[in-house]
Parts: C-alpha cells; structure tokens; sequence
C-alpha cells in the first residue's frame, strides 16, 4: 500500500517513511525532512487539505471510516459539547471538534452507524451540519407519482440525506453528505428507477443570473408598456381637462354645458382604465400590505389617485350634493398623469437597481465551466463542478485555472487581477497556490487541486459579498424605525391636512382641502428613504470585492470610516515574512592580499559561491541565499562533496575551490581568522538581521546577511494612511531594536515591540482606551484575537484562503495599500449613504410640509398633484443614481 | 364652526384613530416552527406584499429552516435579511430557498426585506 505525502505528494511506502506525524486523529506520512519541517510549520492548514470534507473523496478502507462533517454553529464552548453528542453514539470511536475550521473529526464504523446519525447528532447537539446540494435535472415523467418514485429512488441512495422533486420545474434537490464520492450513482439512481433521463442542473451560477437579469428586463418591459399606455391616454386627457384654456376647445366644451359632461365622463372612463391597467400594481400592493396592516409606496399611490377619481366621479354624477357649483371639477388627469410618472420612475428604478449589483454577476461570470483533468493518466475536459480535491489539472496558455490548487509541475505567469486586484502577473513555480478563475498567460502547467466547489476562493469571495451586501450599515436601523412609522403618518397628515384646510382655508375649501391631501399623498417617498443605504452598500461592497478587498458587513463598512488609529504586524504585513539577502560584506583585507593577475572578490562571487553551495540545502536561511542569486541573475555553479555540519554550517567544493558557509562556531573550528568581519557580523545582528560567515580555501571572504524585508509598497501605504489622518502603530514580538530599523525604513514612529502573541489583544485593548478607533492589520492566523478584538480586523489574505474568520475586512492581495485603499471605500461608500439618506430625509421633510401648504399662507403657493407625482417618481431615480455614481471611484 | 366643519373634523380625528389602530395597535399573532424529523425547527414563509406568516416563534438553541417562498416580482422583496443572525438570502421568483440558523439568544428580532418595507418578527423564547 502506498499513501500520499501531503505535502509534495509523492507516492511514499508507510513503512519506508521519512517521519510521520499525527494531527488531527490522522496519520501522515512524509517523504523528506523538508516536507516534514514544512507540515510542522502550519500542521492544520494541510490536515484539513488532505481530510477533504466537502469534496467527497470515497475512502475504500475497511473498519473504522474518517470523514470530516463541515459544521457550522460554534459557540464558545460549543467543541466539546459536539464532541460528546457525537461519542455518545455507537460505533463512534473518536470525535474532535475544530470550532475554528468548522469541521468535526469523527471516526466510525460504518456497520453501526450511519452517516445520517452522524448528522442527526450534530443537529440534536444544536449545531447546523452544511451537507453538500445538487439539482438533478429530470425528464421523461409521465405520472403524478414519478415525483415520490424519484425522491424515494434517490433517498435509497447510501449517503444521500433527502431528495425533493419540483414536477413544476422536473428538478430534484438532493441533499447529500460529504462522503458521497461518485455523483454519478445519483444519476443512476434516478433513472434505474423508471424511464427517465436525469442530468445535472445547472448550478446557481450564471444561468441563474441570467434568468434573474431576464426577470428584471420582463418586469422592465411590462412597466414600459405601462407607462406608454398612460401616456397616450394621459395626453389628450391633460388637454381636455384645461379646456378653458385653449380657444377652440373652450368654445367646444363650455363650462357647465351637457357637452363638457360628456367630456368628463368619457375622461372618467379613460382614467379609470389607466388605473387599472397601469396603476394595477399600486392597487394589488396596498392590498398585501392591508393584509399585513402595514402601507407601503404603493399604498400611498393608490390612496392619492383612486382619492382624486372618486371625488371627481362623485363630481360628476352627483354635482347637487356639492353645497356650490364652483366644487364641481374634475381631477382625472392626475390620476391618470401621476400612475403614469410613477410607473415610469419604477421602470428606471429597475434599470438603475440592475448596474448596482454587476460586481456580483462579474464574479460569477468567472467561474470556468470546464477542467482538463489528468484521469488513469488521459487528459479529459470535464464539467467544473466534477473536480475532485487532488485531482491533477492541466493548463494551457490563455486558459482558465477552473479551481484552486498548489503547481506541481511547469511554471508561468498568471494574471489574477480578477481576484486580487493585483495587475500585474504572478509568476508561478512548482509549489506556489493558483486561484481558480484567474488566467493562465505565458506557460503552460499542472497543479493539484486543493479546493473544489464550493470552497474555492471565488465562491467564498462571492458568498461573502452577497452576504455582506444582503447585511445592514448600523444606521440603517434608524433608518428602519422612522419607515415603519412614515407611511401611516403621511396618510395621518394627509387627513389632518385635509381637515385644517376644510375648516380654516379660503373658499373653495373642500376642492383645497382634497388637492392637499392627495398630493401630500403623492409626494411622500418612502422608498427613496429604505433605498439609500442598501444601493450604496451594494455598489460600495461589489467595488470593494473588484479591487481584492472583501468587507464583511455593512457593520464593518461603517467602522471603518471612523478608524483614526492603524495597528499594522510586522512580520507578513509590513515586511515580507520571509528572509531574504540583505547585506554582502566581502572582507576588506582579502582583495590586498591579492596578486596583481588575479581578479578581486566581489558580492557576485560570494553570492555565487554562496548560493551555489545552498542549491542542496533546504534550510529557510539557504533559501533566502539562492533565491538572492536568482534574482540578481547569477548563474550558479555545479557542487562537489557536499557536506552538512549539523549546528554549523555547510561546506563543499565549488569550482575547485573549498567553500565554507555557517557562523562563528564553524570558523572557530576551522580556524579560521576573521579580523574586523566579527566587529561587522555584530552590527548587522544588532539590526536584526542574522550574518553568515563564508570563507574560501580556509580564508575568511565575507558576511552575506539575511533578514525579513519590507514590502516594496509599505512605506508608500503608510505615508499614504498618515497623510489620510490615521495613526500608525507597529507591534511585533520582535526586539526593541529590529522593530525600530523596519519602523524607520517605512515611516511609522510609534512601535509596540516585543509583545508576546497573545498579548497582542491586550495591546489593541489598550489603545482603544486611548478612546481610539483601532484598526489591526495581521495575516489572520496568528492575530486572530488582536483581530477580533480590535473594531476593525482586516487579515492579509494568502492566496485562497479568504474566509478568515476573526476578520472584517480581507485583503487578498498581500500588500498594505489594501489597507489604504480599503479605508479610502469605506469613507467613499459612507459618504455616499449620507448624501442619500440627507437627499431622501430633506425631500420628504421638504416635500411633504409643501404639500400640506405651509407655503400657502405667506406666498400663496400650493403644489399641484401632477408635480407631487413628477417628484416621488424621480427621487427614488436619483437616489439610485447617486449610487451607481459611486461605481466610478477609484482606488488612488 | 359650522356644523359641516364639525363633522369633517370629527370624520377625520375618526380617520386618524382608525389609522393608528390598523397600523400600529393591533398585535399580530404569531406562528409557531414544528420541529422537523431532521431536527430543525421548520416553516414556509409565503413572501407576497409581505411575510405570510409574519411573526414568527421559535425556541432558543435548536435550528431553524425558514423556507422563504417569493411569489411576486415586485423587486422590493427580492431579498430577505435576518441582520441579528447575520443572515440574508436572495429570492428568485417562485423559488423555495431555505435560510438556516441557530436561535443562540432570546427576544424579538426582525426578518425584512432590504428596503425594510416587508417586515416579519421573529421571536425566539
């Protein structure tokens, strides 16, 4: 039997193994001491890699079975409680709770308990098991009892937790766990169970979309032809009720004359119709909402136009109940002019509504469809949603990478704008993470996939952009306390207004009081007010998500407006994380020693020694040697006896000459004099940095220093986050001294250093009560609790690992003007809220007292119901508008 | 005042009171979840002008599956959110989608559409 080594995937005999290790309740096998140091250094991210949840790889083994259940409701001590839930059962024999990842580790015997217990305990226990949902596609059914002939067949199916059938659409949901390794047996299933045909549905994704997108045009279309509807009938009816005003038509339709009646009634007719046809929604909308006692837009609409049609009908068969003759009028033409402005102002309200969530459908629409997948060693082009994890995948140049995974073979540049925001291409080689969706340009290349489905980077991307676009800015729940209040209390003011105007205002007092109350009816905008916030935060959180910054609520979008304080980690987040050549001193007396001929040392040589020498070893510091050449360019040279001195250094023979590498210990050993390159060794280790001594033939040549290095645009980002007024705060475990030299290369002036990991919190804490806005800037992983505590947790994202859980804000390009750019939305996005939420409150509060007449007593104004209605229909436009204008920022 | 004046003032305070009283004085009665053989507690939620039913009981510490089920297109109700469990979800027309959480607290908490024109309780004991 032969198993995986999880880390570099080689093909390794258990019993032949270089070390193993548990984690988890899983055994690993390794094939090296490199893949070893590697899996010690973050065990959990490649356990949870291997144990594969969510993919369902079929494990073939006899006895206990492993399977890890994605669980999501973790309270605090929730670990433990799930664990004993799920041990209580029989033939469980091991359970371990990872409340961070979301998984539970059970070990079972399959003969005694089944995976659907499994579940079911889970859910006794008070948590949510996420089992896995697909859609099943069924044709050829004949009979009413297909439906449970299908669902039956289906829940037949070892693994699979329920089946529904929808005869409407012919799809069956089926809800399966994890384990399920072969979805084609669900298939089977259907059609063994009579002549059907069943084939995959096509996923939530951009079909979807579109069907969505085909239901906003219908809806947009339907309310076109509305409103063309109105306004031809609205036309002449405008014209024929101010008749007086034209000359012909006044000597057509004098004043009380059996002609304007007729006039009238055929206009009554007319509007009646418009009401009907056009304003049919108003009139079904107020009546769900009666149905629910509560009002709506569409119930103040409705109230306004069917008001002024009654009183004018009323007007017109009954002219003698009115107490004067100068009450008899009619107001068909607002009914019929208001429905039409309205319904138009919903038709552009729909077509602005569409631009404000593109950014989501982009995301979708960059999911690949198809994979090229390594299969009993064919390459196969199959649908994206059948790649399994570890499946191998191969890639073309111009292609799409379908889904996440590690390169195992090939290199090449990629470009993951779409993802990162980052525009330049991403060199790849053997080893490095590629995120699916983004394109592959220059070569062509194989990777392993690591995360299929939906654990990809980009259906976590685009689950958390809906669900932050789906949550609230904190003030919007002001917001929503005075909407539930304002319709009923503008049909309150309306009847008030009606009254005060009756009782006190100039004669003709009811055809005064009626126009105040239907327009204050009218031009009351409700929806003006509930749409300001959402389209904001939609736009804002969709622009974010382009430009590789993910906020994960509208909470975190309005705190991070506020930040006046930035606490960034070093190491990851300002610096680089890795080491990396910093310093080559070449010892001052060799080159005087030289003969005249011979050419004298310089850092390319030592570089080239040291680097040449280095190639074998895999040690992080011999790394950082050899990417430093490779990066200068150096050409490295071939190695002859190579030879590790454990807790020295390294020696070997390079171009015929002995090469020596390590600290002093080695050079004490060897004897070898170093002169005033102990005095430099010293000063560059006082600057954090750690000094290798290299010697050549048993003299000493020179140091060649390795330290973490700044990020080339930190000290660009943090000016830029000074200059926007933001403290700047650096905290590290590291000395006073090494924090200081990075806090000097990159501007910051105030350094927390030396602060023990869980001490960073306490750190954050600290500074909050300052009475500061903290935000903490950390790569997710060890800052966890800094991040959560801090108002603002905004992890460093690594490539496809972008849930970060104790985060707010993920940036998934590693780079601190994220940080910048992040800031700069959150003011762009909150400002823009504000100027609509000021917009909407100002008309109504404005609209609404004009409406009433307060105007009237002092300069004889009073808003006619046609203009009320060109007003409500248009501030929802420009509410709409205001935000789509924010989709034109840009990071600067 | 003349008599006609008094009447339309007392018609319109009457107006008012029975406007107050419709909205905002008559408590709803809420709809109890049945707990389903999976162990969630469960309810289909017709959205249509509003939340058929729309005030809600559940009991704290078991899971819940609303299934939301949209049968109007007015883009308004398009969306649902459960902000205090952090939860939202999209409703396309004609489609059941089920939104799942767990009652980890007690009280009323709201269910609305994105706007906060629908609304629904949910009360959690």
């Amino acid at each position: 039997m032969t198993i995986h080594d999880p880390m570099c995937g080689m093909e390794i005999d258990p019993k032949d193994a270089f070390a193993t290790r548990q984690h988890m309740g899983q055994t690993f096998y390794f094939c090296s001491q490199a893949c070893v140091e590697k899996f010690d250094a973050d065990p959990h991210r490649y356990a949870s890699v291997v144990s594969s949840a969510t993919t369902g790889i079929a494990e073939n083994a006899s006895g206990p079975l492993r399977i890890a259940l994605p669980v999501s409701g973790f309270r605090k001590s929730g670990g433990p409680a799930l664990e004993g839930a799920l041990r209580a059962l029989s033939g469980v024999s091991k359970a371990t709770a990872n409340a961070k990842e979301g998984r539970v580790f059970v070990e079972y015997d399959p003969s005694s308990v089944t995976v659907a217990d499994l579940l079911d305990a889970v859910r006794g226990a008070g948590f949510t098991a996420d089992g896995q949902a697909m859609r099943l596609k069924v044709s050829g059914l004949y009979c009413a009892e297909c439906v449970t002939r299908i669902e039956d067949a289906l829940k037949a199916v070892p693994d699979v937790l329920d089946a529904t059938m929808n005869a409407a659409t012919s799809e069956v949901k089926i809800e399966y766990s994890p384990v399920v390794g072969d979805l084609s047996q669900l298939t089977k299933a259907v059609e063994n169970a009579g002549p059907y045909k069943a084939a995959r549905a096509a996923e939530a994704s951009e079909p979807e979309m579109d069907k969505e997108a085909q239901t906003v045009e219908k809806e947009y279309r339907a309310l076109m032809r509305k409103w063309w509807f109105a306004a031809i009938i609205g036309t002449p009816t405008m014209i024929l009720s101010y008749a007086s005003f034209f000359p012909v038509l006044r000597d057509w339709f004098p004043r009380g004359s059996s002609a304007q009646w007729v006039l009238w009634a055929v206009l009554g007719i007319a509007s009646i119709t418009v009401m009907a046809y056009s304003g049919s929604q108003f009139f079904t909308g107020m009546w769900e909402g009666f149905k629910h006692r509560s009002a709506n837009m569409h119930t103040l609409i409705a109230l306004g136009t069917s008001v002024a049609w009654l009183y004018s009908t009323i007007a017109l068969l009954f002219p003698q109940i009115f107490p004067s003759r100068e009450f008899v009028d009619v107001y068909y033409d607002v009914t019929v002019v208001v429905t039409g402005l309205v319904v138009l102002g919903l038709a552009m309200e729909i077509k602005a509504k569409g631009r404000t969530s593109e950014a989501i459908k982009k995301l979708i629409g960059l999911q690949a469809k198809t994979a090229r997948v390594v299969r009993d060693g064919e390459e196969i082009d199959i649908p994206v949603e059948e790649v399994l994890v570890n499946d191998i995948v191969v890639v073309r140049p111009g292609e799409k990478i379908p889904v996440d995974g590690e390169v195992i073979e090939g290199q090449s540049a990629v470009d993951e704008s779409m993802i990162t925001g980052e525009s330049l291409p991403v060199s790849k080689k053997v080893g490095d993470e590629v995120i699916g969706a983004t394109i592959n340009k220059t070569g062509a290349f194989k990777f392993r996939t690591t995360k299929v489905g939906k654990d990809t980077a980009l259906s976590n991307i685009i689950r958390l952009v809906q669900d932050a676009q789906g949550s609230k800015v904190p003030i919007q729940r002001i917001v929503d306390q005075v909407s539930t209040y304002f319709t009923p209390a503008v049909m309150i003011l309306a009847v008030i207004g009606f009254v005060v105007w009756y009782d006190f205002g100039p004669s003709p007092a009811l055809t005064y009081g009626l126009i105040v109350a239907v327009t204050t009816l009218i031009i009351a905008c409700p929806c003006a007010l509930g749409m300001a916030t959402p389209m904001s935060l939609t736009t804002g959180i969709g622009l974010g998500a382009q430009n590789g910054i993910l906020i994960r609520s509208g909470v975190s979008l309005q705190t991070a407006e506020k930040l006046n304080t930035v606490v960034l980690d070093k190491t990851g987040t300002i610096t680089k994380g890795q080491p990396a050549v910093t310093d080559i001193v070449v010892n001052g007396s060799w080159n005087m020693e030289l003969s005249i001929n011979q050419p004298p040392l310089t850092d390319v040589d030592l570089l080239r020694f040291a680097a040449s020498v280095e190639r074998g070893s895999e040690h992080p510091l011999a790394l950082a040697i050899v990417e430093g050449a490779q990066a200068r360019g150096i050409k490295l040279s071939s190695v002859e006896t190579f030879d590790a001195i454990p807790g020295h250094g390294v020696s070997a023979k390079v171009e015929g000459r002995r090469v020596l590498i390590g600290n002093l210990k080695l050079m004490d050993r060897e004897g070898i004099a170093l002169g005033d390159l102990e005095e430099k060794s010293k000063s560059l280790a006082d600057d954090g940095k750690t000094p290798m001594y290299i010697a050549l033939d048993n003299k000493a040549a020179g140091i060649i220093a390795v330290a973490d290095t700044v990020k080339e645009d930190s000290k660009a980002a943090i000016a830029e986050l000074k200059k926007m007024g933001l403290e700047v705060v650096m905290i590290t475990g590291d000395n006073e001294r090494t924090a200081k030299t990075i806090a000097r290369q990159v501007g910051v002036e105030r350094v927390l250093a030396e602060v023990l990991p869980q001490d960073k919190a306490h750190n954050v804490q600290k500074l909050q009560l300052e009475g500061k806005k903290v935000a903490m800037v950390g790569d997710g992983i060890n800052d966890a609790p800094a991040l959560a505590q801090a108002d603002i947790g905004m992890a460093i994202g690594t490539g496809t690992d972008v849930a970060i859980e104790a985060s707010d804000i993920t940036l998934i390009k590693g780079s601190l003007t994220g940080v910048v750019t992040a800031i700069q939305l959150s003011r762009a996005t909150m400002r823009n809220v504000y100027q609509n939420l000021a917009g909407a409150f100002i008309y109504n509060s404005a609209g609404i007292p004009i409406a009433l007449g307060v105007l009237y007593p002092f300069f004889g104004i009073l808003l006619s119901p046609i203009l009320a209605g060109l007003a409500m229909a248009f501030s929802s436009v420009t509410v709409i508008s205001n935000a789509n204008r924010l989709k034109s920022w840009k990071p600067a | 005042m003349t008599p006609d004046k008094i009447f339309v003032t007392l018609l319109g305070l009457a107006a008012i009171a029975a406007i107050v009283w419709f909205f905002w004085m008559v408590k709803k009665p809420g709809v109890k979840a049945a707990v389903s053989s999976s162990g969630y507690q469960e309810l289909m939620v017709l959205v249509k002008g509003g939340y058929t039913p729309d005030v809600i009981v559940v009991e704290k510490g078991k899971p819940v599956r609303l299934n939301f089920v949209r049968s109007e297109s007015a883009s308004c109700s398009e969306m649902v959110l459960i902000p205090d469990f952090q939860k939202s979800a999209r409703l396309p027309e004609g489609e059941t989608v089920s939104v799942e959480f767990m009652p980890d607290k007690t009280g009323e908490f709201e269910f609305q559409c994105q706007m906060g024109m629908l609304r629904g309780k949910l009360i959690v004991e």
